[in-house]
């Protein structure tokens, strides 16, 4: 097979007011290749491959499509010229049919043919194995089946190049699986694929290439064999990455004599989210978590905890005494504190300033009747920007102007201010560059080390090894095993979701 | 430094309405400067009250200041508006008429004290908001079509309360509100609103108010899970908008003694809307400014009295209001400033192609190609 | 992924579009069924039915073009102010303007609905204004510019108009034997047929064609919809020229209707076509709706209005708080419906 140049972007720059997103970026991919765009939060990828597909306008530089340059104004420019992409967040019109969804804002006929388009939808999903009908609404689709729609779309679009943005973090192993098949498929058929990840599992499982991007500036284009993990995560960071492997050795385990004290159990525990009903508990100072694929119901177990979704039954006990916990509020009144999995959803509340953000949470609980002063909220912000190395501007810089790992450490602020007894981190890792990763792992420790007792959620199990010391082990929205001491490993959580028989 | 300095003053809320102001004062300094003119004059109760268009402007304004009040809180909690105002204003107003007259419509003396009748209005203007309210908070409804319900049957609900009779309040000492209390010039309006915006003021100082209900227009799960409760915030918003419409009701009723019940504050809710918009507060809720949008309800209401300057029919009035509001909110809007920000961006760089001619020619076509389209788009 | 399909049960079937529409038809039905057995006589004949659809043609334009901009996510509340302006322009000009001509007459009409159409979507669409504070300001303009226009309300003289506003259509055997005996055929209005003509029309154009898929994806999510390739900016901006266009339409069949000119005209007529619109099955959010619906959420509105004459509360309130009852009941299942069904699908 020869592969040929496919696509050539050079000295793509691009500013946002304040910001250069892109400085002097080039970047080419050949035909039959998946090329792995790489870089921590911030570095880029995003703003590129929007210039790329049109959603933003390139301040300057060149874009060459088969060696001829291309000018691309909006996604229906990048569609035409056969760029087609699949983004992390589900784009797609939760109100229109499946069909639809795959076909709208395509061809140029006027008129849509319902049946001749049923008919070849159905053909495609039963091709790629979705579980969808053609004729269904799509909101009425799981998040996962609704990602697989959009590759489905993207992929029938007989496109030159495809572009992968994070489409796996919705799915699970199986359907990562079913979606690398497909890559490898359309590879050799000459497609080029641009694929961006977190996963670095995935990258070196699929991809040819390499190109690292960071601050703005590329870094390098490597070929996938020459370039090692830590070698990888050393360029995507910009320094030589110390160790990372065994950070819990580091910091000691909370020791007071209250050590033993159970600080918070649940029985029988059920929420609306649909997880049967679980029993759950925590000790002083202690670092568990709950692990499963997702959709296993992780999430929705530690969301009853905190009140997040409405809790329909079960027992809660605070330092042995029964507690009732109806809601966010209860629960924080309790000493309970919750990072929730999404970030931008969930989370940040954009148009306030970082000082807002951080005093929220403690606010809420002070009570309407008694706002802190400006001073008060200056210094809680201050003292935590520095505490957890927050880059901003100032304190009264609107959060969602920062960086996604800034964003969450934030919203750990926020928790923190609170002084919880018990800190529910859900997923604070993801979507965040290597550095905070490592950085909000070391201080899950360092907390738990000074009584804190803390759940620890990610979907990367080498974090959750790294730093919990037991894990509640889910599978199909139930609890499903228990694992802790010398059980902690790769394979036997591996086994113990994927179940005995 | 000069130019951070100009950039911080053309961003800041107040900017847009202040400047408008400006303009307006610029517009009638030319054509009548007569218009400025305050004069010191004796009313038909014989009291020495202050006239001119911007006495004027200081009394219709305040009511709608009054409005702009809760309509801000609204509109940053829901991200939607209430347009029901001035149908409410009439039910509010019809009740404290009731109230004062009982059943007959030409009473020699008030039934009840004016106080009760306003604690009264109160009340029903702050049902109203809680109706308005619970269907926007609970049920989930977009507010400008949950409003639309009470918009639509407001005028008749309030034409019902009284029987469709027109009852006149005989007590003069009811005019006070809309009008003077003898002895002082200044209309009673000015005093009512400074002290709504006082009250505001301080609840927005000693509460956290401010900072939920902007929570909740931002990110409304976020602020859930932070233990804010947005139902009963948007909840809130609506009854404090129906406690400022019972304050607006007053004023209104008070000023004629007595109701109409098709006329009575009539669009009045969309000065209120325009007022919160002039002030640089995004219609789609979140970030407000208070005091961004009390500025505007005067430029509103000074953009109507210079109107009227104008010997402009009433009927006519809304077309010319329409254009400059248009105007206003064209070029306030993000949108517009990006394109003129881009355009002269341009122009500068292509001035400095001109002298730069030796710079390579691909650049040159690039930025004349940026340039077509920055043309088109304007 | 099974599990939840089965619990969905048959609201996961039904899309939002089909399900409002049959709760708005099965309403309508039980309406007008209990209006023939409660109320009998008028409306037990088709002319009744006829008669408001004869008075209530323009309120059906008007409302199938704020469901298309309603269901691309936009709103338009300038349509009773250009309906005014409408009859008062036409009104002026067939009276004023020797020669005038009736076919002119309507080009001034749907001229006018076009220009603030085109004038809105464009503030709309390509500056990113809120559609309502854009309306807002066009429903002021087209007010004010009607007492601009002419001061005075007054009927129209012109011959070729009336003889035009006279004509009605005939339907064949729909008629009926009055207190006499007397066979009188079933008669509709020009307008009407206008107005059927629409529905249909729109209902192919919004079923069939690409710009009417547009319209649902962009009211459905428009990040989504600009991603998968529509232009979102050209959608808005025709949603609300084809609303502007049909507010010029409806103004001349309103003009036909009434048969003068005054800025009194169509007071209110937005609120009752964005009521009609939602009775319909419109979601304001956006991406839901469907145009028959919208029609049978105008026979609903005009229906109940009926009933409530009939019933003798002749009191000009009762027609408002009937209205706004209506509404408010609607508004109520759709969000309890809605909700139901999201509840439903997440177990």
């Amino acid at each position: 097979m020869e592969n040929t140049r496919l696509l050539e972007m050079r000295g793509i720059e691009k500013y946002f007011p304040g910001v250069k997103a892109l400085q002097k970026v080039d970047f080419s991919l050949n035909s039959g290749e998946i090329h792995a765009l790489m870089g921590e939060n911030g570095a880029g990828k995003s703003t590129l491959i929007k210039v790329l597909t049109g959603v933003y306008g390139k301040d300057a530089g060149v874009i060459r499509l088969d060696g001829k340059e291309v000018q691309i104004h909006s996604p229906q420019d990048a569609q035409r010229l056969g760029i087609s992409t699949v983004y992390q967040e589900i784009t797609l019109c939760p109100n229109l049919t499946v069909a639809e969804n795959m076909y709208i804002g395509r061809g140029n006929g006027a008129i849509t043919n319902w049946k001749k388009m049923n008919e070849s939808a159905d053909r495609i999903l039963k091709r790629m194995d979705i579980p969808a009908r053609a004729t269904q609404q799509l909101a009425s689709c799981s998040i996962a089946v609704q990602q697989m729609v959009a590759i489905a779309r993207a992929v029938d679009m007989e496109c030159k190049v495809l572009i992968l943005d994070e489409p796996t973090s919705s799915l699970d192993e199986q359907e990562v699986e079913k979606l690398f098949g497909l890559m490898r498929d359309l590879k050799e058929l000459g497609v080029g694929i641009i694929f961006v990840t977190h996963f670095l599992d995935q990258v070196y499982e699929v991809c040819d290439k390499i190109t690292v991007l960071r601050d703005g500036q590329l870094v390098g284009e490597y070929e996938i064999k020459d370039l090692p993990r830590v070698k990888l995560v050393a360029k995507m960071l910009g320094k030589e990455m110390d160790d990372l492997s065994d950070i819990k050795g580091e910091t000691e385990s909370y020791s007071g004599e209250d050590a033993d004290e159970e600080v918070f159990e649940a029985s029988k525990l059920v929420s609306n989210a649909g997880i049967k009903p679980f029993d759950f508990h925590i000790r002083k100072g202690e670092v568990n978590g709950f692990t499963g694929l997702l959709g296993s119901g992780r999430s929705e177990c530690v969301r009853a905890i905190f009140g997040a979704d409405r809790v329909l039954g079960g027992k809660v006990k605070m330092h042995g005494k029964p507690v009732k916990i109806k809601g966010p509020k209860q629960a924080m009144k309790n000493g309970i504190a919750y990072l929730p999995e999404d970030r931008k959803i969930d989370g940040i509340v954009g148009d306030l300033s970082v000082r807002e953000n951080i005093i929220l949470a403690l606010q809420v609980m002070k009570g309407f009747f008694k706002p802190f002063t400006k001073a008060q909220a200056y210094a809680f912000a201050d003292e935590y920007i520095k505490k957890l190395n927050i880059k901003t501007a100032s304190a009264d810089t609107p959060v969602k102007s920062l960086s996604g790992g800034n964003q969450q450490k934030v919203i750990l602020a926020r928790w923190l201010l609170m002084h919880p007894e018990y800190l529910i981190l859900d997923e604070p890792t993801r979507g965040i560059d290597v550095g905070t990763k490592i950085d909000i792992q070391k201080l899950v420790l360092e907390l738990a080390s000074e009584g804190m007792s803390i759940t620890f959620i990610s979907s990367e199990t080498d974090e959750m090894l790294r730093t919990c010391s037991r894990l509640v082990v889910m599978r199909d929205r139930k609890v499903v095993g228990e694992l802790s001491g010398d059980d902690l490993t790769q394979s036997m959580i591996m086994s113990t979701i994927a179940g005995g028989e | 430094m000069n130019k951070s300095l100009i950039k911080k003053i053309t961003s800041n809320q107040l900017f847009i309405p202040i400047m408008a102001l400006l303009l307006l004062a610029v517009i009638n300094l030319i054509v009548d400067p007569g218009f400025f003119k305050v004069t010191l004059r004796t009313n038909n109760d014989g009291n020495p009250v202050l006239s001119g268009s911007l006495i004027t402007i200081l009394d219709y304004g305040s009511e709608l200041a009054i409005l702009a009040i809760g309509m801000t809180l609204v509109t940053a909690a829901s991200g939607g508006q209430d347009i029901s105002v001035g149908a409410t204003i009439a039910i509010a107003g019809s009740a404290m008429l009731r109230v004062l007259c009982g059943t007959n419509p030409r009473p020699d003396a008030i039934q009840a004290p004016i106080i009760v009748a306003f604690l009264v209005a109160c009340l029903v203007g702050m049902l109203c908001g809680a109706f308005n309210g619970a269907l926007v908070s609970i049920f989930k409804i977009q507010p400008m079509i949950a409003t639309l319900i009470l918009f639509t049957a407001g005028r008749p609900i309030a034409a019902w309360i009284n029987f469709n009779r027109l009852p006149i309040v005989p007590d003069p000492k009811f005019k006070y509100f809309g009008g003077f209390i003898p002895g002082i010039p200044i209309p009673t309006t000015v005093f009512i609103m400074l002290l709504c915006v006082l009250v505001i003021a301080l609840v927005l100082k000693f509460t956290n108010l401010g900072l939920y209900t902007q929570a909740v227009g931002i990110n409304e799960k976020s602020a859930r899970l932070n233990g804010i409760n947005p139902t009963f915030v948007k909840f809130l918003a609506f009854v404090i908008l129906g406690l400022c419409v019972a304050v607006a009701a007053l004023i209104k009723v008070s000023r004629i003694a007595t109701i109409n019940y098709n006329v009575i504050a009539k669009d009045i809710e969309m000065d209120a809307i325009l007022a919160v918009a002039l002030g640089g507060n995004a219609l789609s809720g979140g970030k407000f400014n208070m005091w961004a949008s009390v500025l505007g309800a005067y430029v509103i209401q000074a953009l109507t009295t210079t109107l009227y300057k104008f010997h402009i029919s009433s009927d006519a009035l809304a077309a010319y209001k329409a254009v400059v509001v248009i105007l206003l909110v064209f070029f306030s809007a993000p949108k517009v400033r990006e394109y003129v920000g881009d355009f002269f961006k341009k122009m500068k760089a292509k001035k400095k192609t001109a002298q730069l001619v030796a710079v390579g020619d691909s650049a040159a076509e690039v930025i004349s190609g940026e340039n077509e389209e920055v043309e088109e788009d304007n | 992924m099974d599990k939840s399909k089965m619990k969905g049960g048959l609201f996961s079937k039904v899309s939002d579009t089909n399900l409002l529409f049959s709760i708005t038809v099965t309403i309508f039905i039980l309406m007008y069924a209990s209006a023939v057995i409660f109320q009998g006589g008028g409306f037990r004949k088709p002319q009744t039915l006829f008669n408001i659809l004869s008075s209530n043609a323009a309120l059906i334009i008007t409302a199938l073009g704020l469901s298309i901009v309603m269901i691309s996510g936009g709103i338009d509340i300038s349509v009773g102010g250009v309906v005014a302006l409408v009859t008062m322009s036409c009104a002026v000009y067939l009276d004023y303007c020797p020669g005038a001509n009736i076919w002119v007459s309507m080009l001034i009409a749907v001229g006018i609905g076009l220009a603030f159409g085109i004038v809105q979507g464009f503030l709309v669409a390509y500056f990113d204004i809120q559609p309502f504070i854009v309306t807002l300001a066009g429903m002021f303009f087209a007010r004010g510019m009607t007492t601009i226009v002419h001061t005075k309300p007054f009927n129209v003289e012109n011959e070729a108009f009336r003889k035009l506003k006279d004509t009605r259509i005939v339907i064949p055997g729909a008629g009926s034997y009055n207190k006499h005996n007397i066979y009188q055929p079933a008669k509709i209005e020009i307008g009407v047929v206008v107005a059927l003509v629409l529905v249909v029309v729109l209902f192919l154009v919004l079923r069939y064609t690409k710009l009417g898929r547009s319209f649902y994806a962009v009211g459905g999510n428009k990040q989504s919809a600009l991603m998968l390739g529509i232009n979102v900016r050209r959608t808005k901006f025709l949603s609300h020229v084809i609303c502007g266009l049909l507010a010029g339409i409806a103004g001349y069949v309103y003009f036909l209707n009434v048969g003068s000119g005054s800025a009194a005209h169509a007071t209110g007529m937005e609120m009752n076509a964005i009521a009609s619109s939602i009775i319909g099955g419109t979601l304001l959010t956006g991406g839901v709706g469907n145009i028959v619906g919208t029609l049978f959420g105008v026979l609903s509105l005009c229906t109940i209005q009926n009933m409530v004459a009939s019933a003798g509360l002749g009191d000009a309130w009762w027609t408002g708080i009937t209205i706004a009852a209506m509404l408010c009941i609607f508004l109520l299942i759709q969000s309890i419906v809605i909700r139901q069904k999201k509840r439903a699908l997440r177990v």
